[in-house]
């Protein structure tokens, strides 16, 4: 892909995610939401979120992997304990990324 | 200092702790980039244009792949359409917002940025509303953080050892994200659903599978919320 290609597709992909982010914002007002698909919208945040994290933690190499070998499940069972604890970002991310670095160490 | 400066700062550093969380991603995003044999300055600028991680990753493999550009487009596309959630979960606070503000605030709307702001408007406020400045001090420190760190990556990045697991960096700060917003039993059920049927639907392409389980969750959260509800209150005993 020459340069002025790779520009245009950029430009497109940029302006296919703002309209993702401003669809319902801009829309807002000329649309109304039913009051039950409302109330719904508050599950975004931790259905979402889970979504992302369970299959980073137990897909390895396109298989499921529930076993101690999985050192990013460990790892990531560490990380959770300590977010339900102490609900402290840094420390959720210090202990998660260290704890897998030290499993690394010792296999 | 004024409620609208006192409102922006603390949205700054509410999203200071999940920055450590987001450097190391955007650096590898930078290196990965570069590998991908994109221009240094395309690299750098589709950290400022498109500003979604996970797409910026999956769009550099792709462009390395020689993608035709309309697969790049669209795989963007359906990555990002769970910001449509996000969109509508805060439209209502922005409502009366000028335009301009709310292409601003819908600019800046990442993952990040969505769940730290709509907990600030769970709380109550005092008039006037000053609360986007809130979202707009949390959406811009992520943006500028995003953008250091990408340069970082594009400079230096590919000489960081794989064996420091750098990637791993975003889904522990997705899991801090997550304890924060489970608020409640039905919140926590919407997550396993979710995490559960993204688990089982991850052979599905282009990350349809996140859309799936997002959907299934909600559900399942709306669900459990209305019965809640409905059960009527436990008789006191004397």
């Amino acid at each position: 892909m020459n340069d002025l290609a790779i520009w245009a597709t950029m430009l497109a992909m940029a302006l296919v995610t703002l309209l993702s982010r401003l669809s319902f914002i801009a829309a807002w007002g000329r649309i109304t939401l039913p009051e039950g698909l409302r109330e719904a919208l508050r599950f975004v945040p931790p259905a979402v979120l889970a979504a992302i994290i369970l299959p980073a933690l137990v897909i390895r190499d396109a298989q499921l992997n529930l076993s101690p070998d999985n050192d990013r499940l460990i790892a990531g069972l560490v990380a959770t304990l300590i977010a339900w604890r102490t609900r402290n970002a840094l420390a959720t991310i210090a202990v998660g990324m260290v704890t897998l670095f030290l499993i690394g160490m010792l296999r | 200092m004024s409620v609208a400066l006192r409102e922006f700062w603390a949205g700054v550093r509410a999203q200071l702790p999940i920055l450590v969380g987001v450097v190391p991603f955007g650096a590898i995003y930078g290196a990965l980039a570069i590998g991908a044999g994109l221009p240094v300055a395309a690299a750098q600028a589709m950290s400022a244009l498109v500003f979604a991680g996970s797409s910026q990753f999956v769009a550099a493999g792709l462009f390395a792949a020689a993608a035709p550009w309309p697969v790049i487009v669209l795989t963007t596309l359906i990555i990002n359409l769970r910001h449509v959630w996000y969109s509508a979960s805060v439209a209502p606070y922005l409502a009366h917002l000028p335009l301009r503000w709310k292409l601003a605030l819908a600019y800046l709307l990442t993952d990040e940025a969505y769940v730290v702001a709509i907990q600030r408007y769970a709380r109550p406020v005092a008039e006037p509303d000053q609360r986007h400045f809130y979202f707009a001090g949390t959406g811009l420190a992520l943006w500028v953080a995003w953008q250091i760190s990408t340069a970082i990556g594009v400079f230096v990045g590919a000489q960081v050892p794989p064996a420091w697991n750098l990637d791993f960096a975003l889904p522990l700060t997705f899991i801090a994200l997550l304890a924060t917003a489970i608020s409640d039993r039905p919140a926590a059920l919407a997550a396993v659903v979710a995490g559960v049927i993204a688990v089982l639907a991850v052979g599905l392409p282009y990350q349809l599978g996140l859309m799936l389980a997002a959907a299934a969750g909600i559900v399942a959260g709306t669900l459990a919320a209305r019965r809640l509800r409905q059960r009527p209150a436990p008789e006191v005993q004397p």
